[in-house]
């Protein structure tokens, strides 16, 4: 037992949703000032999202432009990840992308995130919807993920909207198994019984008693899903069932390196590299967010030097 | 220690529970499950307290007396007999009014380090109940009470914005304690509340209960497996083995002359704090362990272990009789 006085830190019902915002963005901050790990991915996660939004007017050139002249150049100073078997710039083509992979990224993420813990939560205490619902779910999973986007992509035809479709059906489906192992053990816990005892209604023990607990699973598997969303948009688009070639993603325009990988391979690193920065990035947030959620790690991050 | 009643009318009940069974069905299989056996937690139990009055449940692991306190509150489902709160049919009840059963019935849990949900302010946790029930409508009269309630069970006011695993296992169980008033109960369950602390901690909050009993007037169904403690707290006693009452009634008299050869047992395992005393005393020792509630003996549940057994024993079950000083016995030597 720690024994501080706890003057400013007042015991408030519900404190208003500003002070929870201020809260949650102040902890942040700290907690990336102590772990610099967290700290860089967390800064490169803010510049890909800068470039997602402003990459087409960052870029200098026209980026779906032909130009066979420059076709195979090496990195340079005035093309700086090179050109591609087009003439085009591989840098502009690559920041142009970046839109692409988090706008499919982070959709997947929040549809199936949202989906599959809102399903999660309400079969959890319906035995019968349960027992359906997760033989579908069995179903969905016993196919490998690409292989089900691609199925489902030349059903419903390629487009970015179908891409994010279908990535979201499959991780939903993840989604949907996960929380609801997580759900259903904690349904057993003595502090959901004393909730029910005390005659809390169900609704309000799954959002107040139940979800918060299991929050950091969610933000968890949210990251991991995030970083591989974008690689099988990227996995899609490089196997022509994502979005046409023209169009700048970071899988097509490394499809379009992979025939030219001995002679240039520029073409394929950049965007890989991009990729690989921003996966690595997202997956280590997620590990952090994990440990400073857990109220009783919290506490022990803050004592202990590592 | 007996306690001076409530000025209400304690003739009557507040609490009747009759004949009452839970049975769990042991299921095999994995897509067609059927039903190979039956776990007789809790098998035609009655027990009755009255206003203002603590029902001290005792037995040892795998009795049952979990499983009846919380078919009070019907956090378990009940396979027969009846339970009535002040005249009503608690297992007739549904939603709402299951609900207001759960606000005049609090329960205190044994596990202080699992009871409380660790993401919650333990302020919040104790305004839980008022929020749930609509006791008050605004947050001002409920903050008010939640630290007139933190007054009441010895915690400071300013730990309401501290999360559970600041506290100790003592502050943890004052906290649930603070959490079962909230609603304003009559009636208080407490599912060995104090087994989980350390010693001195345990006096603490038993002085706390009784604080509780006389300034609220609350009536206590109190499970234990410390005979020490419930002989402390307890006005009436009531035994558990095997899922059935073994032996009930008032506590001093059953301290005094145990009538039940498992009550004997259970008593006679109390060590004396005299040494001389101690080591003349002749001790009934029960062999082995309790019978599997899945399989339990036929005739008396308890003839395998009695030291007093005799042939009619093992074939037919004892029926609780009432004996001349008004307790009961489910004994056929007795």
């Amino acid at each position: 037992m720690t024994v501080t006085s706890d003057l400013g830190n007042e015991w408030q019902l519900t404190p208003p949703l500003s002070t929870r915002l201020r809260g949650m963005f102040g902890a942040t901050v700290k907690a990336a000032k102590r772990d610099i790990v967290l700290g860089v991915s967390i800064s490169l996660l803010l510049l890909g999202l800068f470039l997602a939004v402003f990459g087409p007017t960052l870029a200098r050139t026209d980026y779906e432009r032909t130009d066979p002249v420059n076709r195979m150049l090496p990195p340079s100073a005035e093309h700086w990840f090179g050109t591609d078997n087009w003439g085009r710039d591989v840098f502009d083509r690559t920041i142009v992308g970046t839109r692409l992979s988090f706008l499919v990224g982070f959709s997947v993420t929040l549809i199936s995130t949202v989906i599959g813990v809102a399903i999660a939560l309400v079969i959890s205490y319906f035995r019968i919807l349960d027992a359906i619902m997760m033989r579908f779910v069995d179903g969905f999973l016993a196919f490998p993920t690409i292989l089900l986007a691609l199925a489902l992509i030349s059903l419903i035809g390629p487009s970015i909207g179908n891409v994010i479709i279908a990535l979201s059906i499959t991780a939903t489906a993840g989604k949907i198994r996960l929380v609801r192992g997580a759900v259903l053990s904690l349904r057993e816990s003595t502090y959901v019984e004393a909730a029910r005892a005390v005659g809390v209604p169900v609704p309000r023990i799954l959002m107040l008693h139940v979800l918060p607990n299991i929050v950091s699973i969610i933000i968890v598997q949210a990251t991991f899903t995030l970083a591989s969303a974008i690689l099988a948009e990227a996995s899609l688009s490089f196997l022509g069932a994502g979005v046409p070639e023209y169009v700048p993603s970071w899988g097509n325009i490394i499809a379009t390196g992979q025939g030219y990988i001995q002679v240039g391979f520029h073409i394929s690193f950049f965007p890989g590299l991009f990729l690989t920065v921003t996966v690595l990035a997202v997956v280590l947030i997620g590990d952090s967010i994990r440990d400073h959620l857990d109220p009783k790690l919290r506490g022990r991050l803050k004592t202990t030097t590592h | 220690m007996s306690y001076s009643p409530a000025a209400t009318d304690n003739s009557v009940p507040i609490l009747k529970v009759r004949e009452l069974k839970v049975h769990f069905p042991v299921k095999r299989g994995l897509i067609f499950q059927r039903t190979v056996g039956v776990v007789k937690a809790v098998d035609g139990v009655d027990i009755e307290i009255k206003h203002g009055e603590t029902l001290g449940l005792v037995g040892e692991s795998g009795s049952g007396k979990t499983t009846l306190g919380r078919a009070v509150l019907r956090l378990n489902d009940t396979s027969g007999g009846s339970i009535s709160y002040s005249g009503q049919d608690v297992l007739a009840l549904r939603g709402g009014e299951m609900r207001r059963l759960r606000k005049n019935i609090g329960m205190v849990f044994q596990d202080p380090y699992g009871s409380l949900n660790p993401r919650m302010t333990v302020g919040n946790i104790v305004a839980e109940p008022m929020l749930v029930h609509k006791i008050f409508d605004n947050k001002l009269a409920i903050r008010n009470r939640v630290m007139e309630l933190f007054d009441t069970v010895g915690l400071n006011r300013s730990m309401a914005s501290r999360y559970p695993h600041e506290f100790s296992g003592g502050q943890r169980q004052r906290v649930g304690i603070a959490r079962a008033l909230a609603s304003g109960p009559n009636i208080l369950i407490c599912d060995e509340p104090v087994s989980a602390l350390d010693v001195s901690i345990q006096a603490q909050i038993i002085s706390l209960f009784d604080r509780l009993k006389l300034e609220q007037q609350l009536t206590y169904l109190f499970i234990a497996h410390d005979l020490s403690v419930v002989r402390h707290v307890s006005d009436v006693v009531a035994v558990m083995y095997l899922g059935k009452i073994v032996e009930q009634g008032n506590a001093d008299d059953i301290y005094r002359s145990p009538q039940h050869p498992y009550t004997q047992a259970l008593l006679s395992a109390v060590p004396i704090p005299d040494p001389a005393v101690e080591r003349k005393r002749s001790r009934t020792v029960l062999k082995g362990d309790i019978p599997s509630p899945l399989n339990p003996p036929s005739g008396c549940v308890f003839s395998p272990r009695c030291p007093i057994a005799e042939d009619r024993c093992f074939v037919e079950a004892p029926m609780s009789r009432t004996l001349s000083d008004g307790r009961r016995a489910a004994c056929h030597k007795v």
